[in-house]
């Protein structure tokens, strides 16, 4: 089996032929799949209970540009979102903010 | 044309109402037959996230105990910073919102071949697909002199419960001027941080109501979790208060005296305790091996992407059970490898690939209660092993503020509640 990273550089290709355009090569069951590792501290769906911040229904812009700059180290004060962010793609990362802005808060 | 934008608008309705999600192809009640044994951190994620994607899935949770408490965070009620309540947990979302069948018994044998699970209370329960989830049994016989009757008297509270509140009541009585004796194993063994959280929280009690009392850690290891930080965060709070003896300073106890309260290490020291905590060497949860999916090392070999025993097809196991290093023995990774196998699961029920897996984990420890470390991971399967992403996770960093360390153990708390609401549903209180 391939990793996760490489597999998804084939569909990329594949999806890029078939659309001519930019498509995210992630299945939605993928997404979530990814998505479910930051329940565990933001909440289910990202509906926090508690100190964390919640992430459900924010703006899709806002989530990727601070997704983006936590992996990029760029967050001030930041304790912890810069070592998990540097664990995923920029695409990931996209699919991610996506994935949490069509969730209702 | 399929664009982009309505292509995503199409699957982000399907996750953000999984209840609703039409069943098309499915008529009710073929959808497969889920048994999960253990509804700790990954058994209880497993049944809540395969009912998520598919609730037309019958999934049934067998589980010992009434009520389950939490390991994580009991050091702090340990250390006096929290009501034993407080780290337990219900299983009214799984039954009541995911109509999760629940049936408390102990999972005494399983049939591989028909796959059929035998219950305490005489029932037997025939699965498609088998999750286990057991948590660790103590390797009772790997350490001389420690066996279930040492326990009542030299605790090893590595299984939250009665064990747990056997500590703190011991704790409670000792005299000012005490020693505390921890014995720690080698790896691999549930929660790496957990022996040196442990520690740390009871010298915060000791420091606010038994001053002149000492502790001191035998180790079966030469390093530990986050070794640096907790070296540090104990000088900057507790001063010379822990002692800590790794293996080639003769750290290792080989023998328990339980009556005595003393131990004995490889080269024939003896130390006395006051109060003693014997971390014991640990193996899968013994339905593993009544599944035959255990190695001789007494834990179980699985393959990464889905969680499946490499031994008997059909059985999932996740959790400190499994072999899944790097990553380790926590109840962060059991959730999250409790959501890969139910997403594997209901994809191969349904006759679908199983979608890539990805983990995380996170290991926050108090070494005080406004003083919070971490170590992080994030984890993928290459080839069907699992392997950290190239870059992720790390430790805290050794020269943070104190503003640093109380924002995490902050959100230690939030991760915490977190977790607890995405486990079992329990809402904080
Ligand atoms: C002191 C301490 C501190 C810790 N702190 C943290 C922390 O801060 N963060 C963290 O992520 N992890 C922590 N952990 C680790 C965490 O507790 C475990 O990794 C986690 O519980 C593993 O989940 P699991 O599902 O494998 O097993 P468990 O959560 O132990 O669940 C197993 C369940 O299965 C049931 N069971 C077992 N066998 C049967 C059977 N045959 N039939 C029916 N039911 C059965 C048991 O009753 C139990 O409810 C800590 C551990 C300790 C000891
Ligand atoms: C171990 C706990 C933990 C996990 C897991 C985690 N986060 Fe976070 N997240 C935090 C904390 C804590 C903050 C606050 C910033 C900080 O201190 O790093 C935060 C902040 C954020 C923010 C900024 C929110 C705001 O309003 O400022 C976003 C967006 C975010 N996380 C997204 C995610 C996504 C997406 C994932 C999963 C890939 C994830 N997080 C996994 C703990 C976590």
């Amino acid at each position: 089996m391939f990793s996760k990273h490489f597999r998804r550089g084939v569909v990329v290709a594949a999806m890029l032929a078939a659309f001519a355009g930019p498509a995210s090569a992630l299945s939605e069951d993928e997404v979530s799949v990814l998505a479910g590792t930051c329940a565990n501290c933001h909440g289910t769906d990202g509906r926090s209970p508690g100190a964390i911040p919640a992430i459900a229904g924010q703006d899709y812009d806002i989530l990727r540009e601070q997704l983006l700059a936590f992996k990029a180290g760029e967050v001030e004060g930041a304790t912890i979102m810069t070592r998990h962010a540097t664990g995923y793609t920029d695409e990931e990362l996209d699919a991610l903010a996506r994935y949490f802005s069509e969730i209702e808060p | 044309m399929i664009t982009r934008r309505n292509m995503l608008a199409l699957g982000a309705a399907a996750f953000v109402a999984p209840l609703a999600m039409p069943n098309i192809l499915r008529a009710q009640g073929s959808a497969g037959r889920v048994v999960i044994v253990g509804g700790g951190f990954g058994g209880a994620t497993a049944a809540k996230y395969i009912k998520r994607r598919n609730p037309d899935i019958d999934v049934t949770l067998i589980e010992a105990q009434e009520r389950f408490y939490t390991c994580p965070f009991s050091n702090l009620y340990l250390g006096g910073l929290r009501e034993f309540e407080s780290i337990g947990h219900s299983y009214e979302e799984l039954t009541g919102e995911y109509g999760v069948n629940l049936v408390t018994a102990l999972a005494e044998d399983v049939d591989g071949d028909a796959h059929t699970v035998t219950l305490s209370n005489g029932e037997t329960v025939e699965y498609d697909k088998l999750i286990l989830s057991p948590g660790i049994d103590i390797n009772w016989g790997a350490l001389e002199g420690y066996d279930e009757a040492a326990a009542e008297l030299a605790p090893h509270a590595w299984k939250a419960g009665a064990q747990t509140q056997l500590l703190r009541r011991q704790l409670e009585e000792m005299e000012d001027g005490g020693l505390f004796v921890l014995s720690a194993p080698a790896d691999p063994f549930r929660c790496p941080p957990g022996p040196y959280e442990r520690v740390s929280l009871v010298a915060h009690y000791f420091k606010e109501h038994k001053p002149n009392s000492k502790i001191l850690i035998l180790d079966s290891k030469d390093a530990f979790s986050k070794q640096g930080l907790f070296t540090a965060g104990w000088q900057s709070l507790y001063g010379d208060t822990i002692e800590w003896v790794g293996l080639s300073d003769d750290g290792r106890v080989v023998r328990v005296d339980a009556e005595a309260l003393e131990v004995e290490t490889e080269f024939g020291m003896v130390h006395r305790a006051n109060v003693l905590n014997v971390v014991p060497p640990q193996k899968a949860g013994f339905i593993a091996e009544r599944a035959g999916v255990t190695n001789e090392g007494g834990w179980v070999p699985i393959k990464a992407s889905t969680f499946e025993s490499r031994q008997v097809a059909d059985i999932h196991v996740i959790g400190d059970a499994a072999i899944a290093s790097p990553m380790p023995k926590s109840g962060f990774c059991a959730n999250t490898q409790g959501k890969v196998a139910a997403a594997a699961i209901v994809a191969s029920l349904a006759g679908n690939e199983a979608p890539a897996a990805s983990w995380t984990n996170t290991c926050y420890s108090l070494i005080g209660p406004d003083y919070g470390i971490s170590v992080v991971g994030v984890y993928e399967a290459v080839d069907d092993e699992v392997v950290q992403v190239e870059g992720s996770g790390g430790v805290s960093p050794a020269d943070a503020d104190a503003d640093f360390r109380l924002r995490e153990a902050q959100y230690a708390v939030g991760w915490y509640d977190a977790i607890a609401n995405d486990t079992w549903g329990t809402v904080p209180a």
